[in-house]
This record gives structure tokens, sequence and C-alpha cells, in this order.
């Protein structure tokens, strides 16, 4: 919170608590502004705060503790089907939002170590493509565990999935306030994802600043030195997975919920390599560069779509390219222009891995004496 | 005096080449101990072998009275030795105070429950983590550079780090490779007045080094390798004159070709 407020320009360094008071006011009108443009924004935020999740889980383990990982989408796949299974029609089983949380974290988090065990001797390049075969098997396996039993309905896909359903609140339904005002759904949504957000920076910030995020950067910087001042690795690296895996797992829960359809086609190669281009665009092994990176580029394609076609025909009177074409164009010309004039991401901000009030405490009692 | 460490008949091969063949010898508690020797004789792999960075082909350790786990180094750092490198290992990206305070590790025990709860016991954990961590680099003599990303430190500031760092693992046995290695002359003497102070402190220092001097005027006892064989293991003074000891290193003896 303190890197992201210290990251906006020119407030952030006079007067950090206005800076953080202005992130917090612009989370809350986001959705109001979005409003304005359309409820399809409105839907679009509510993905980008998904995928902020994701990036910050993904960032824990690429960005923490250096394992660099290709695969990681496998994670959102497992959490969202988790939800799919347990409270849709496929199965006619219909659990409580509250009940499928925990068990697709934890799915999420088995599948990590699972996938852990194998890579634990493996680094750079070679975990890269074992993780990208992990990623691959999972949506595999979701495409064609529809025969001889039907487990995941194949290439379609499991629909009408449960809404989220706080206590019986139906997050899926439009909030009536008195008479003549209500809520629209997607705002329900989007509060309650930007409470899960906030809970899992909480999260991933007390995590790092401990011993756990200490043995992590340490790994991350010499394994070999790690090992020699009594780090168990092996334990380590089994532990980033599976705490990565369960905010993937957590936030395919959401997903699935808030989708209300789930197949395997969300869950390809390249949605694994967006997310890590969002953690690698904000800046790598801080929180903030996650949820920058991947607030922006959550956003960016969508402009794009909807600024690009208008553009090309009063340009050129017809369409030349493909939004999706250019999207893709485009995101690689940001990551070249990244790579050469920020190489270390939007927010390079170098993360803290100790409680900051904990030395000076004790430079005060020093200075005291 | 009491027997800290005891080497029986170490033994390692890497493929054709016989890094170490039946070394023994004998620590005890409280000296600083050389270990020298021609490059290649084998000193470094004998550090490896010790702290479980490698599996000895054979032979044991007997480390206060208990065998020594082999090839697992969180277990050997857990049972009191620790080390520094030949070529300085710091956590770069980590601050002097983070790099030390990594060092606490094996010592502290907060797990991820107790981290993202924040209970009681993980706050006071951590305030004597980093509590324990100023200490040592004020030990040490870098407390200034606390908050400095330790890839910025001076060469003579790294090696200081490295100690704090090993040192804060709580050793009974401290193995340094080579640390005045790269010093110049008063670094150099720093550096003897810190090693003088660390076994006055109680920690058992084993010590590779080249700088003759140094190796002289600190240890009381001396072992020589010389491809991979003990050759000799005596005060210093008495080492300077074996003459298997002068043979390997200015050539000739039984070692020539």
């Amino acid at each position: 919170m303190n890197e992201l407020a210290a990251a906006i320009p020119w407030l952030g360094k006079r007067n950090p608590t206005a800076a953080r008071w202005l992130i917090l006011v612009i989370a809350l009108v986001a959705p109001v502004i979005a409003w304005q443009f359309g409820r399809s924004w409105v839907r679009i935020l509510d993905f980008a705060l998904l995928y902020m999740m994701l990036a910050m889980g993904l960032n824990l383990v690429v960005g923490f503790a250096g394992l660099l990982d290709l695969g990681y989408i496998a994670f959102y796949a497992v959490g969202a089907y988790t939800f799919a299974f347990l409270a849709s029609p496929h199965f006619d089983v219909h659990l409580p939002f509250w009940a499928i949380l925990p068990l697709g974290a934890g799915f999420a988090a088995m599948a990590g170590i699972m996938l852990g065990f194998p890579v634990l001797r493996l680094r750079g390049d070679y975990l890269a493509i074992v993780t990208l075969g992990f990623g691959e098997i999972v949506r595999i396996f979701m495409l064609n565990l529809n025969y001889p039993v039907n487990i995941t309905n194949g290439p379609q896909g499991i629909n009408m999935i449960d809404p989220i359903n706080l206590f019986g609140w139906d997050l899926s339904r439009n909030l009536q306030i008195g008479e003549n005002f209500s809520i629209n759904s997607l705002f329900l949504y989007y509060y309650f994802f930007l409470l899960a957000v906030a809970g899992s920076i909480v999260f991933v910030h007390r995590l790092q600043i401990s011993r756990v995020g200490r043995a992590w950067a340490a790994m991350r910087d010499d394994e070999l030195a790690a090992k020699a001042i009594g780090i168990n690795t092996r334990n380590m690296k089994l532990l980033a997975f599976s705490l990565g895996a369960t905010f993937g797992g957590l936030s395919g829960c959401l997903f699935g919920a808030f989708q209300g359809f789930v197949s395997p086609e969300s869950f390809s190669l390249m949605e694994s390599i967006a997310v890590l281009t969002m953690v690698v665009f904000g800046g790598m092994g801080n929180i903030a560069g996650a949820l920058v990176g991947a607030f922006v580029l959550a956003l960016l394609p969508e402009i794009l779509r909807d600024v690009a076609v208008p553009l090309q025909q009063t340009l050129f009177g017809h369409v030349l390219l493909d939004p999706e074409v250019l999207r893709m164009l485009l995101l690689s010309l940001a990551m070249i222009l990244m790579m050469l004039l920020r190489p270390a991401g939007l927010i390079p901000a170098r993360a803290r891995y100790s409680h900051d009030h904990h030395l000076s405490n004790k430079l005060k009692q020093e200075a005291a004496k | 005096m009491i027997t800290l460490l005891e080497a029986r008949n170490i033994g390692k091969r890497f493929g054709g080449l016989q890094a170490l063949s039946d070394v023994s010898l004998t620590i005890r508690k409280g000296e600083v101990y050389g270990l020298i020797g021609p490059n290649g004789a084998g000193k470094t792999t004998f550090f490896n072998v010790l702290t479980g960075a490698y599996t000895p082909d054979g032979g044991e350790f007997v480390f206060n009275g208990s065998e020594l786990p082999t090839g697992k180094p969180h277990k050997v750092v857990a049972r009191g030795i620790a080390r520094t490198f030949q070529n300085i290992r710091l956590f770069r990206e980590l601050t002097a105070l983070e790099n030390v305070m990594a060092g606490h590790h094996i010592r502290t025990k907060a797990g991820v429950w107790g981290v993202l709860t924040q209970n009681r016991f993980t706050r006071e954990e951590e305030r004597l983590t980093t509590e324990r961590a100023y200490e040592l680099l004020k030990y040490v003599g870098i407390e200034r550079f606390a908050d400095v990303v330790s890839r910025n430190l001076s060469y003579g500031d790294q090696r200081r780090l490295e100690i704090a760092r090993a040192l804060a693992t709580e050793p009974q046995l401290l193995a340094l490779d080579e640390p005045a290695a790269g010093m110049n002359a008063t670094e150099t003497g720093q550096l003897k007045v810190l090693i003088e102070q660390i076994r006055h402190d109680g920690i058992t220092v084993m010590l590779i080094e080249h700088d003759v001097k140094l190796v002289m005027g600190l240890c009381d006892r001396v072992a020589v390798l010389d491809f991979g064989k003990k050759i000799a293991e005596d005060v210093p003074a008495v080492v300077q004159k074996n003459e298997a000891v002068i043979a390997a290193y200015l050539g000739g003896g039984k070692h020539a070709h």
C-alpha cells in the first residue's frame, strides 16, 4: 500500500497520507465513473480485480521466491472448476459459497504442491518449460475429461453456475434500496472483489515482511547461500508454490461464480503469459507493481477495442486491423519499450522484507541511552 | 581440551579426481583452526562436505559427540556449524539488516499461520530478530549500513556482513572460507581483530586462508592439505618447518613430476 502510494507522481513523495486516501477514493468511485461509459466497463473493472489477485499470487512465486511459473493459470482453472462442480446443475450439487471457497483454495494448493515436487531441482528456463507443460496438462484434462465418464463436460464447459451468495444475499441480483434506487449487481461484485483484493494485499504484505518472505528472497538471490544458513529450500519452494496457487484457486472460484460459466478455453497458455506479463510490466517482486500491472494490462485491451475500431473507420473508412491482432501487437510493443526504458517495471520499488518500525524503535532506544 | 569436531577418513571423488582422500582431523573447542594448502588441495571441498553441500563418499563427521548428517545443509546448520564463502554470497536484494535477519531463520519458528494472523508470538519474535540482527551488525562494525541494500556495500563490508549472517545462525563452529581474500593490509588487520573477538566469545573458528601471516598469527593449530591428503597437522611454528609442507608449496619433494 505504501509502495503504491509512493508511486503516485508528485503527491506520493510529498504527502503519503493524502496519496493513500487518494488511492482509496479512486478504488471506491472507479465503478461509478466506469458506469458512465456503459455497464460493460464495470464488468471489465470486476475482471481487472480478479487479475489483480492472480498477479499478486503469481508475484509471490515469481517475484518473491524467484520460481518462474508459466503454468500459473492452471490453479485459476482448478479453483474455477471446483466451484463449477460444487455449485451448478452439472452434478446437481449446490454447496454454499463459503464452503466451496476453502475447498477451491485447498485443491489449488494441492495442485501447487503436486507441481512443486517434480520441479524442486529445476531453475530458470527448465522450470519455465515444466510449469508451462503442467498448465497445458491441466487444460487438456479439462478439455477431454468428458469421456468415458463426463466429469468436466469437455469443450462445452459448465454453465449455470450458482452466483456468489453471501449468507442469503445474492450478489447477482440488483440491490433494491427504497422505491426507486437500486445498485446494480456488477457494483456488488466489484466491492466484494475489492474486499478480496484488499485482504490479499494484507496477507501477501505480511508474508513479505516476515521470516517466510526473507527465506524466499534469500532463496531467490542465492540458493546455495540460503541452504548454508539453514533454510530448508525444499519446503520453502513447496510453500511458495502452494501459497501462490491458493491465490489462483481463490480468484478462480470468484471467476467461476461471477461469470456463471467455465470452459477450458479461459485457461490457455496465453492467459498464463498475460498474468506473468502483468507482474513483469508492473514491477516484479513488489505488490504495488503486480497490482498496477494487472490493472493497466487488464484495461488496456478493452480501451483499445473501444477506440481502435471507430478510429480506423474514420481514418480509412473500414477496419484494417482486428482489435485482437492489434492488442497483441501493442502489448509486445509495450513490453519492448518497457524493457528498454524501465527494465524493472512501472513501479521499480525495492520490496522491504522487514518491519520498518522495529529498527527505528531500536535506534531510538539507543539514542536515548 | 574438549573435542568439538572430529572428521574421520573423509573421502570425496569427482569423476577421476580424488578431491579428498582419508582426511581425518580434530578440532578442539575454543580454538582457531587453520586449513591451508596450495590451490586445488581440497580445502573448500572439505568445507562443502562438512556443511552438507556435498555428500562424502566415505567417512563421517562427529560433532559434539554425535554424528553429523551428510548432504543436508539445513540440518548441519541446526546442529551449530555456519560457514562463509570464498566468493561472497550475500542476498543481494536484501539490506544488510535483512541479510542478518535471514540468518536467524533456523533459530526462529514463525510459520505461515503466525505470519498471516500476526499473533503476539510472531510479532515478538520478529522484534527480537530485528534487534539481534542489529546487534550483530554492530558486532562486526557495519551497523551504519543497516538499511543499505547489500550489493551496494563495499567489498570489505560485504565480507563482514557475511560473517554477521553466519553468526546469526548461532553457531558453535564458524567455518570461514578465505575471509581475507582481496583485502588490503588494514582490512586484514581489522578482520584479525574480529576473528579474535569471535573466538573470545566462545565460538570455535575454522579458517581456510592463503594469507600466511594471518594464519600464523591467528591459528592455534594448522592442518595442511595437498592433493586431497592431509600432510601435516600441528601448531603453526612446527608446520612452517615441516618439509612435506615446504615441498607442497614450493614444488619439488615427493610430488615433483
